[in-house]
């Protein structure tokens, strides 16, 4: 106080200075929100200030680390033992399924190669943790502790043990923010897995709610359809599930019928996601950062192609 | 000399990088679903306050700078939050004077005024990029952010004037 006071003794007035700088610097806002808005030159800087945020989340996430680890060290003996006989009878089932699927894949691979088509590369998965959840309510964002240091690139599909999750946004050095697709900026190329009817998921907020928009009302779906990833927008691999249809509703009057599908991954419950890298991916698009989360133009390109 | 200059102008500083330094992780920390459309906006508080006792040493520089901080933080358009935050503490810095010299009750009705500014412009943001948000989202930060306010003056009050310098 004192020293402001003295200060204002020796400059009177600071006011148009302060005007102008702060006309300065609005200019300035403007101008990196347009750029922001439009391309992503602005990567490096995003990175740097977020290399300084990074420590703040890691103090932040610490309580409910501390807490989890306390759950965890703490758990009997009992519920351990419990768990650890459930664990193995899933891991029973898996390894017959996955038999099963070995033998598919090596079946698939061999119709494909006899249709001269391309083939599917394997994926390689890795999980990560997540660090935060966004803290704006409207916005369905993740922060996990993967960045560019474990080639994390932004578009990258984010799945957990269910479903999709979402894709990277951004991907940083030691950590990277990535959208739901309950996010309502976030759409997503989907086919119904039943008859291959593809059609486009959208986001609208809510964790247990997705929307289909550019369904007609003589389409081909009904409650309890599972949605894919179709692998059209290039973002996801194909053949993730993604949600399944909840309602249908048929509106005589309108072009769209209006439906509504049920995420299968747990948006807002899990702890540990994993992150795929498609072989394929990385060989077309060494920056890997040409998918937008919304593409409305794809959208639209892809909403076309149904009948 | 210089050395107890330099010594004094960083505990000069120090309230206030920690004040920002906390309003920064309260607003990227988790809380419950139901209360984060509430949650106050900690930074726009904090820098009010801050600006409004020293407006020579914290002026809309630091703000814009903060800002920026806070939209990678968030996730949002990088120089949205900078933008308003600077506007604010602009319009605060302008009237300082003025300020102080309210009671407390009138200081958190101005305080809700700058924070409906505050909110209006990153809405109106948010419209122009095309990022649609339920309207709870806007008024909830407004007025909890009112109501905390006394309370946060009080403390930060306190801590200046046990402050060094």
């Amino acid at each position: 106080m004192a020293r402001a006071n003295s200060k204002q003794q020796f400059g009177t007035s600071f006011s148009p200075a302060l005007g102008l700088r702060f006309l300065l610097l609005a200019g300035l806002s403007i101008l990196l929100m347009v750029v922001d808005q439009r391309e992503n030159h602005l990567d490096a800087v995003r990175k740097a200030i977020g290399a300084t945020v990074y420590p703040l989340r890691i103090i932040v996430d610490a309580p409910v680390s501390a807490w989890r680890w306390i759950a965890t060290t703490t758990t009997s003996h009992n519920t351990l033992q419990l768990e650890n006989s459930s664990l193995r009878t899933e891991r029973l089932i898996t390894r017959a399924r996955l038999q099963r699927y070995s033998a598919l894949e090596a079946e698939n691979t061999r119709l494909r190669a006899m249709l001269e088509a391309r083939t599917r590369m394997s994926e390689q998965v890795r999980i990560a943790e997540i660090l935060s959840v966004s803290s704006q309510p409207f916005r369905h964002v993740l922060v996990i502790d993967k960045g560019t240091r474990d080639n994390v690139y932004d578009g990258q599909a984010v799945i957990d043990a269910d479903g999709v999750l979402g894709q990277v946004i951004e991907a940083g050095l030691l950590s990277s923010q990535s959208m739901l697709i309950s996010d309502p900026g976030h759409a997503l190329p989907v086919e119904v897995n039943r008859n291959g009817l593809r059609t486009i998921a959208r986001g609208i907020g809510e964790y247990d709610i997705l929307d289909l928009p550019f369904l007609p009302n003589n389409a081909d779906i009904e409650p309890g359809d599972l949605l894919v990833t179709s692998g059209r927008g290039g973002a996801f691999p194909a053949g993730y599930p993604v949600a399944v249809v909840e309602t249908v509703t048929r509106i005589p009057q309108e072009p769209f019928a209006s439906v509504t599908a049920t995420p299968v991954a747990a948006l807002n419950q899990v702890r540990e996601v994993m992150l795929i890298w498609s072989v394929e991916d990385r060989e077309n698009e060494p920056q890997g950062s040409t998918q937008a989360p919304t593409t409305a133009e794809s959208g639209n390109a892809d909403g076309g192609d149904i009948d | 000399m210089e050395a107890t200059l330099t010594d004094r102008h960083v505990a000069r500083q120090t309230p206030f990088v920690i004040t920002m330094v906390l309003a920064l992780m309260l607003s990227i920390a988790p809380i419950p679903d139901w209360a984060s459309p509430y949650r106050p906006d900690w930074v726009a508080l904090a820098l009010i306050y801050w600006t409004m006792m020293s407006p020579k040493s914290y002026s809309v520089g630091i703000a814009w700078i903060v800002g920026l901080v806070l939209d990678v933080a968030q996730g949002t358009l990088l120089g949205q939050h900078a933008l308003v935050l600077s506007l604010v503490v602009y319009v605060t810095v302008k009237f300082h004077l003025q300020l102080r010299q309210f009671p407390l009750l009138q200081l958190s009705a101005t305080v809700l005024a700058l924070l409906g500014l505050y909110q209006f412009i990153l809405f109106w943001i948010n419209g122009v990029a095309g990022v649609n948000a339920p309207s709870v989202t806007y008024w909830g930060p407004i007025i909890s952010g009112a109501l905390i306010w006394p309370v946060l003056t009080l403390l930060l009050t306190s801590v200046r004037r046990q402050a060094p310098g």
